[in-house]
Formats: structure tokens, sequence, C-alpha cells
């Protein structure tokens, strides 16, 4: 069991490293979506520390749902996904794995831009720490909900579309805890009750998405 | 291990509103082989399916040993293997590392030097460290071939195997479906070309309803 999933995870992990191109296409879009705040909005200090967790929590959502189009359907477009429900191991290790190979290609590097981004916001040192830390609970869970509307919209014209609408409202809790939890530093009350609901709303995620996304993937493959 | 015979019965399979067949029933045992015709869109792809388990048939049921196969799904899956109109060939990786992930997709462990000799046998000794988006259509779906003979299924369900293949290949793979048969294997074939196997029990169903020219 823990081999196959070894397995899912070293097959991505390779799979992203020979094409490093998309790879690097979100964290991109991830630094320019939160670089055009500051140009929009003004240099104030100020100002920018007050936008800044929401903004690159919001940077983060959408650079997320950008690489989840492409989590189950480049396997389906060469049949290698038939083959893989096809194995006598379980969907939803396959699921799992495969969530967490998104975080690994697409989460992990995220953690390490949004600091620097977080000194371009003006966010104080302490802020910046819990961002990080609300960031390593919350980019899970995009990749986790986003695999249930990467299955849903699989093989559907426009499914980037559709599991844009359907995967961020979704997100809005994680949203809300995140930034939520770097406001609280900023405004002195403490990041403790939103971190723990995030980490809450993270352990939902790691038990009931991968069921319901194998599920989802059955339905989209009849 | 049970009775190693696929039994289909009363099957109806529809795709949207419209009724390809009902009431199909059919049995094949160890050494046999089923050839599947039909003319295009008759629904001969959807039989696949439903015999692999990745479609769920209108009426009827499928069963591997006896038993249903949702109720067996773990072993069924474990002694079946799928050969699709897609390879399942990953672009990106080379002849030997496909057949690795394959292997390990399917929880076996890989054995480097058994997948090198498959894909000489297959006749891609000389593309071995090319990856396979280099490779030509033919070759992939070889590639798919040496993925089928690893996985040491003792069912294969192939959707047109010789598609893409040349007059070598085609000969290669009907010694390799019959040594399959001969050694206690079943398989369930569609094809528009003949196959030449001599010595194996070839049971043939029509799917639909247009009259084909009687093949092999």
């Amino acid at each position: 069991m823990f081999r196959f999933l070894l397995a899912v995870l070293r097959r991505d992990l390779t799979l992203a490293a020979r094409r490093r191109g998309d790879w690097l296409i979100a964290q991109f879009f991830f630094v320019m979506v939160a670089s055009l705040f500051p140009l929009g909005v003004g240099p104030e200090p100020a100002m920018l520390s007050r936008i800044g967790p929401g903004v690159l929590w919001v940077a983060a959502t959408l650079a997320s749902l950008l690489s989840l189009t492409r989590l189950f359907a480049d396997d389906h477009r060469d049949g290698s996904l038939e083959h893989m429900l096809l194995s006598p191991e379980p969907t939803v290790l396959l699921v799992l794995g495969k969530s967490l190979a998104h975080w690994l290609i697409y989460g992990v590097p995220l953690l390490m831009i949004a600091p620097v981004l977080g000194i371009q916001f003006h966010l104080p040192g302490e802020a910046i720490a819990v961002l990080e830390f609300s960031l390593l609970l919350g980019t899970p869970i995009l990749s986790l909900l986003g695999g249930i509307g990467a299955a849903l919209t699989l093989g559907l014209r426009g499914g980037g579309v559709l599991l844009t609408l359907l995967i961020l409202p979704l997100y809005i809790p994680a949203l809300i805890f995140g930034a939520g939890a770097v406001d609280g530093v900023l405004a002195g009350t403490g990041p403790a009750a939103h971190l723990s609901l995030l980490g809450a709303f993270l352990c939902l995620c790691l038990m009931i998405a991968p069921w319901i996304a194998a599920a989802a993937l059955r339905v989209s493959m009849e | 291990m049970p009775d190693q015979v696929l039994s289909v019965h009363d099957l109806a399979c529809a795709r949207g509103e419209r009724l390809l067949f009902k009431g199909m029933a059919f049995s094949v045992a160890a050494g046999e082989l089923l050839l599947v015709q039909g003319g295009n869109g008759q629904g001969k792809t959807s039989l696949l399916r439903l015999l692999t388990g990745l479609a769920r048939p209108e009426a009827g049921e499928i069963r591997w040993g006896g038993s249903p196969i949702r109720k067996v799904q773990d072993d069924y899956h474990a002694a079946m293997y799928y050969l699709g109109h897609a390879n399942g060939v990953k672009d990106d990786l080379n002849p030997v590392e496909n057949l690795r992930f394959a292997d390990g997709l399917q929880g076996r462990r890989f054995d480097a030097g058994q997948g090198v000799e498959t894909l000489k046998r297959l006749g891609l000794e000389r593309c071995l460290d090319l990856p396979c988006r280099v490779l030509s259509f033919g070759q992939r779906r070889r590639v798919a071939l040496a993925a089928l003979l690893l996985a040491g299924a003792t069912l294969w369900i192939l959707d047109e195997p010789l598609t893409g293949l040349d007059v070598h290949a085609v000969a290669l793979m009907e010694t390799l479906i019959r040594e399959h048969l001969l050694a206690g294997g079943l398989a369930v074939a569609t094809t528009h070309q003949a196959l030449k196997l001599d010595g194996v029990r070839v049971q043939r169903l029509l799917v639909g309803n247009v009259a084909i020219p009687e093949l092999a």
C-alpha cells in the first residue's frame, strides 16, 4: 500500500521534473498577481501591510487553481489514468498520492517565494512567519480540494473554468482562516485561533477529500 | 484460485439514450480467445469497458470465476489487464521508465532486466533511452504491449491491439496471444484485421447488427 503511494509520488515528481515549464508558470503567476497590487493601490506601507495577507492568500489560491486542471487531465488523455483505476490498489491512495505530489510540486515552491513577497508588502517579521505557517497548513488543503474539482471536470470541454467556479467556494474557509491568522498578528489579537481552525480544516480535508475525489474520478471515467 | 472463467449474463449497454445491445451472454474459459467483431460504433469498445469494470452495465452481470466482478474487484483487477485505444504511455519518459512506473502503479516490483528483455523482444532495443515523445505511433504501441506482457495478467482485454503495428509486429502479436492462451490465459480482443491463430480455441461474438465479412 505504502509502496503504491510512493510509486504514484515518484511518477508525478519525475514527470514534473521533465516538464519544468508548467511548473514555473504557476510560480510566476503567483509572483505577478501579488506584484500587481502594490502597483495598483499605491506604495503606502500602511495600506500594503493592511491588504498584504489577503492578497498573498488570494494569489496562492489562484496559482494553485491554474495548475489543478492538469492534475488528472494529462493521464486521462494518454490513457494511463485507466490503468491506474484498474490497478488492484485502492483509488483513494492514487488520489492522495497525486494530491500530495501536486502539493510538493506547486505548493512547496509557493512557500519559498511567499516570504519575499511578504517583504514587498511591508509585513513585519512575525507576520511573515505566521503567513508561512498558514500557507504550510493551507496549501495542502488547496491541493486536496482541488483534486475533487479536477476529478469532477475531467474530460469536459472548458473544464478549467468550471473547475474554478466549483472549487473557489470550497477554498473560502482556508482563505478566511489563513489570511485571518496573519491579520491577527497585525491587529495584535494573535494567530492561534485561526491557525487551529485552519489545521482542523486540513485534517477534515485529508480524511474526506480523497474519497470524494476517487468517487468523482470513477464517475468521470464511465 | 477460483475457476478462471469470465462469464457475461444478460448484459445490456446504453450510451446516453441509445441502447447498444441487450441480452448478451457468453463465457470465456482458460485457453480461449473471444474475438469481438462488429462495425464502427456498434459498441465493441463499450463492451470491453464494461468487461474491465470501468463502466457499469445498464443491466446484467459480469462474473469472474463465478462471482460478480464488483465483489471481487481487487482480485479481478490483479488478474486482468486492459489495453485500450490510448496506450497509457507517457511521452516524457523513456520506454524503460514507462514500464517501471506502470509496474509501480499496479503495485508490483519492477525487474529492470526483464523489462529490457521484453522491450528487446518487441523490437525496441534501439529506443530504450529515448523519450517516447520521439517514437513513432507503432513503437509507442509496442511499449504498451511490453507493459501488457510484463503485467503477467491471466485475462487480457485488448481493444484493437493491432492498430498501428507493422506486419512483423502483427505476426509477433499473434505469437504472443497464442503463447498466452496456450499457457492457460484468457483473452478478449476486438480487431478489424485477420488474426492467424492456429491451435487455440477462438469464439466469435458479433456486436450490433451490421453484418461484416468473415475474418481470419
